[in-house]
């Protein structure tokens, strides 16, 4: 190995030098230099301490909602006081080692990473009188029947994991149905189609979300609100009832130009905002996604694949929005099941 | 170099008679003198250079990472039960919000000291992510990951996919717009996993997303599971870096046998345990004036709300950016909803980068067929297609940044996002192409240009007339340490043809494998430049000794030499 490597050398077209001669610093040779050298440090730790009892100070003297320059004044002091002295010592540390701690340059010699043959050999010998011992070779129903069970482990380990959350059989669709009002999502009244232009959108809610039981509680709440209204949220838009092209079927959906869809973007379901009243496009913030909502929400540019789903509107007797039905078209992000609970909407249908 | 005189018994000194005691104590439990003195633990030798600097950045933001996260689980409540806030922050008094996220205001604004270690804690992150990936770029680079060092690569990419899920976890964790948007990110990602997608989603969330039990699970994860298993795996990695002693760079007096440097005991420790505190010091200072992530202008999570331009945390950025230019496929059969649209960019993708990554050691090894250790870093330009392979994986990285910020850069420079998709989609299989030439011919340049200074010597400015007028400028020999250190590299190994059958003539076994190796052989050495041989440089000797058939005189005030081709006269 070794010869290898010195035949090696020998082709080598430069010899080795050699590590250079040791060159002494200043504060090696000057004690002016040194002295300063360590009257640097010094001041160095002295002054982070000053600064960390400054941290306590201003830790109990300054309020919290005071300000500086427009920070917080508390959390600029604070940081600034531990941010400085924490430099401050690292930096002397630093300096102390390069500036006068001993700087010869030492040398080490590497050895492979592997043991010697030796090593080697009395390892695989001791490995193998211990297989041998055990008899692992000689009894394979042993054997066998040992591995079995290991893989069985793997058993419980699994069905352990089933009560992390429910079975998604099923996946509901949302909470509109027949009926339902469409209310605005900032104080849930009711919408009227004159309360909106030609070219506005607004963001609604199916009105359940803001329904109270006769105790006055909200009937949806918490956790169960939150995953209603990542299914149910919707947008409505009025556009010229003459620049809507409404597939077949959809004809009647809208009231006036006036059309309500899903706001769950089909592509990871961020909720979609960005509407172009010209364009009639509506673009998904998270990855640029774009529906055109005067052609039956077809995707027109970015990853999205299902076009956004539509709630057909109707008027109820006092004139405000209401849905028609739920969506007939799943809402919110693709998954596996999607084909098979679209053809069951579709069968409802 | 110890200032005790040999003669004299340790024991007997000053220093001996105070710390044979202490020391005699923990010995007699732990032995542990025995083990230090066979390792030299205690002087084990450091060599030096910026670039080893990396991976400490790392590590040490990864411990104020655990000092500030456990000052932060004080406080913080990883509930998603409802409360209605109360606290300082007077815009969202009244609000209807999760603990987690009421909890997050109140280290922001009720404890004081609160939001500057949050700051802290979340600057650290980002740190620690940068810092892990140039350290794991540097070690590509210069080829550190080659025997004996494999296990510690894959080690180091442990790491970093651990510390990617942990930043996410930890971004979840507040609750506010910003991070629910990043889980209702994750939820789509479950949900593209063909055929087990939707119970994935469901046993992970709970039920439905976004359900009651993420962010208690989260933070399990993000305080106890993965922090553990980095602690593990720094510890691991940081004892195979002491058993295989760091790598160097070569030099005169450094060789693949001997390791040059400072010892650990007192100048690197000094210098990396300095280096802790300026880490932690630099962290502080960017936690008093840089605000991040202020979780009360976003509000709460609302599943109907999201901020325009929303961003995830820099290092999620390249998903983003091929979530985003992905064109928009999903296809039904066996009657299964098949999301390629966010399969494909949001899991296969970066597993294909982590995949390669991690496999590229053993890649290069088949390649090349070498297996010898090594201990001495390899310059780029010596290694042209690796060089240029990582700059390619790097502009593939890049493009798909920009597709992350695509919006944002057509706002800002009034550009079409269709545009700059498109740009994106056709330059991440062109870009990457393109740069792997560039760089290769840029390597091979290099590699030219230090044969060059080799048997050449370097320009020293002195322009010579000659008797007919011509004008020829002379050049010195290069001092012989730097001569050396430029040589100081394997030689391009011979290539031959694999035989086309074994000794009997019949024909050889692995023949269809051994043609693909030699030719993947033949395209990774393409172009490469070798060192000069022995003879070349002793012609070229001759020659710059020789000018012009003139001894070179370049005077007495001309002494030394220096690399950057400036005489250095004293
Ligand atoms: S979530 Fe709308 S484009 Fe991705």
């Amino acid at each position: 190995m070794s010869d290898e490597l010195d035949q090696l050398t020998d082709a080598e077209p430069i010899k080795d030098p050699g590590l250079p001669a040791h060159q002494h610093r200043p504060t090696d040779v000057d004690p002016a230099q040194e002295l300063r050298a360590e009257r640097q440090i010094t001041g160095m730790f002295t002054v982070a301490s000053l600064l960390l009892i400054g941290f306590c100070v201003a830790y109990i003297m300054i309020d919290k909602d005071q300000t500086f320059l427009g920070w917080s004044a508390m959390n600029f002091t604070l940081g600034a006081t531990l941010g400085g002295a924490l430099l401050l010592m690292g930096v002397g540390i630093i300096q102390w080692a390069k500036k006068l701690m001993g700087d010869d340059e030492m040398v080490e010699l590497r050895h492979p990473a592997a043991s010697t043959a030796e090593e080697r050999a009395a390892t695989l010998e001791d490995l193998n009188a211990g297989i041998n011992e055990s008899g692992f070779g000689r009894r394979p129903l042993i054997r066998r029947s040992l591995f079995l069970s290991m893989s069985f482990l793997a058993l419980p380990t699994v069905i352990m994991l089933r009560d992390m959350g429910p079975l998604p059989y099923g996946h509901k669709n949302t909470v509109w149905k027949k009926g339902m009002r469409v209310v605005n999502d900032v104080a849930g009244t009711p919408i009227k189609p004159s309360d909106l232009q030609v070219g506005q959108l607004v963001n609604a809610e199916p009105a359940i979300m803001y329904e109270k039981d006769k105790d006055g509680e909200a009937v949806l709440h918490g956790t169960e609100l939150l995953q209603e209204k990542s299914k149910a949220a919707v947008i409505v838009v009025r556009m010229k009832p003459e620049a809507i092209t409404p597939s077949k079927g959809r004809e009647n959906w809208g009231i006036d130009g006036i059309l309500c869809y899903s706001k769950i973007c089909t592509h990871v379901g961020c909720p979609i905002s960005l509407w172009e009243q010209q364009t009639h496009h509506l673009l998904c913030p998270c990855h640029q996604s774009t529906f055109d909502l005067a052609d039956n929400g077809k995707v027109v540019f970015g990853p999205a694949h299902r076009p956004l789903p539509q709630l057909p509107l109707a008027l109820d007797s006092e004139g405000y929005l209401i849905a028609v039905s739920d969506f007939p078209e799943v809402v919110g992000p693709s998954y596996p099941e999607l084909a098979r609970d679209q053809k069951r909407l579709d069968d409802k249908s | 170099m110890s200032t005790v005189d040999e003669r004299t018994n340790i024991e007997d000194t000053e220093f001996g008679k105070k710390a044979a005691g202490p020391v005699g104590w923990l010995d007699d439990r732990l032995g542990l003198a025995g083990a230090s003195k066979r390792s030299h633990l205690l002087r084990k030798v450091f060599p030096e250079h910026w670039s080893f600097m990396l991976g400490e950045i790392a590590l040490w933001s990864f411990v104020v990472l655990l000092l500030t996260g456990t000052f932060l689980t004080f406080w913080f409540q990883p509930s998603m039960a409802e409360t209605t806030y109360n606290g300082s922050y007077t815009p969202l008094n009244g609000l209807e919000m999760s603990h987690a996220y009421a909890s997050t205001l109140d280290i922001s604004f009720d404890v004081r000291g609160g939001l500057l270690i949050r700051q802290i804690h979340h600057w650290a992150a980002a740190l620690f992510v940068a810092a892990m990936i140039v350290h794991m770029l540097r070690v590509m680079f210069t080829g550190a990951y080659r025997k004996p060092r494999e296990i510690n690569w894959l080690i180091g990419i442990s790491l970093m996919v651990l510390g990617l899920v942990e930043g996410f976890a930890g971004y979840s964790l507040p609750d506010d717009l910003l991070s629910g948007t990043g889980l209702r990110f994750v939820d789509g990602l479950l949900r593209s996993i063909p055929i087990v997608g939707s119970y994935l989603e469901y046993f992970i969330f709970g039920g439905e997303f976004p359900g009651d039990v993420i962010i208690p699970r989260l933070y399990m994860v993000h305080i106890l599971l993965i922090p553990a298993l980095l602690l593990a795996l720094i510890g691991a990695h940081m004892i195979l870096l002491v058993y295989h002693k760091h790598t160097q760079w070569g030099g005169p007096g450094r060789t693949e046998k001997n390791v040059v440097g400072y010892p650990m005991l007192p100048v690197y420790a000094a210098k990396a345990g300095g280096f802790f505190f300026v880490v932690f010091g630099f962290t502080a200072l960017m936690g008093a004036v840089l605000q991040i992530n202020p979780i009360w202008a976003y509000g709460p999570y609302n599943p109907s709300e999201v901020t325009a331009g929303s961003q995830p945390d820099w290092y999620m950025g390249f998903v983003e950016g091929a979530v985003r230019i992905m064109p928009n496929w999903e296809s039904t059969f066996f009657n299964y909803t098949w999301s390629w649209n966010v399969f494909f960019p949001a899991a296969v993708l970066p597993g294909l980068f982590l995949g390669v990554g991690a496999a590229w050691p053993f890649i290069e090894q088949w390649i090349t067929g070498d297996k010898r250790e090594h201990h001495l870093l390899e310059r780029p330009r010596n290694a042209p297609f690796r060089t240029a392979f990582i700059v390619a994986a790097m502009t593939a990285y890049g493009v798909l940044w920009i597709g992350g910020g695509n919006d944002i850069i057509a706002t800002k420079f009034h550009l079409s996002l269709n545009a700059i998709t498109w740009f994106c989609r056709i330059g991440l299989f062109v870009l990457p192409v393109v740069t792997f030439m560039i760089t290769k011919r840029i390597c091979i340049g290099l590699q030219r240009a230090d044969a060059n200074r080799i048997l050449h010597g370097y320009e020293t400015g002195v322009i010579e007339r000659s008797p007919d007028g011509g004008f020829t400028e002379r050049h010195a020999p290069l001092p012989v340490g730097s001569q050396y250190s430029l040589t100081n590299h394997d030689r391009l190994p011979v290539l031959e043809a694999p035989p086309e059958t074994d000794h009997n003539g019949v024909a050889a076994p692995h023949s269809r494998m051994a043609k693909l190796r030699a030719k993947a052989r033949e395209i990774y050495y393409d172009g490469s430049v070798d060192k000069p041989t022995v003879e070349d440089v002793h012609h070229a000797e001759e020659h710059l000794r020789d000018h012009d058939g003139h001894p070179v005189e370049l005077g007495d005030e001309f002494q030394g030499v220096s690399e950057s081709g400036v005489p250095r006269v004293h």
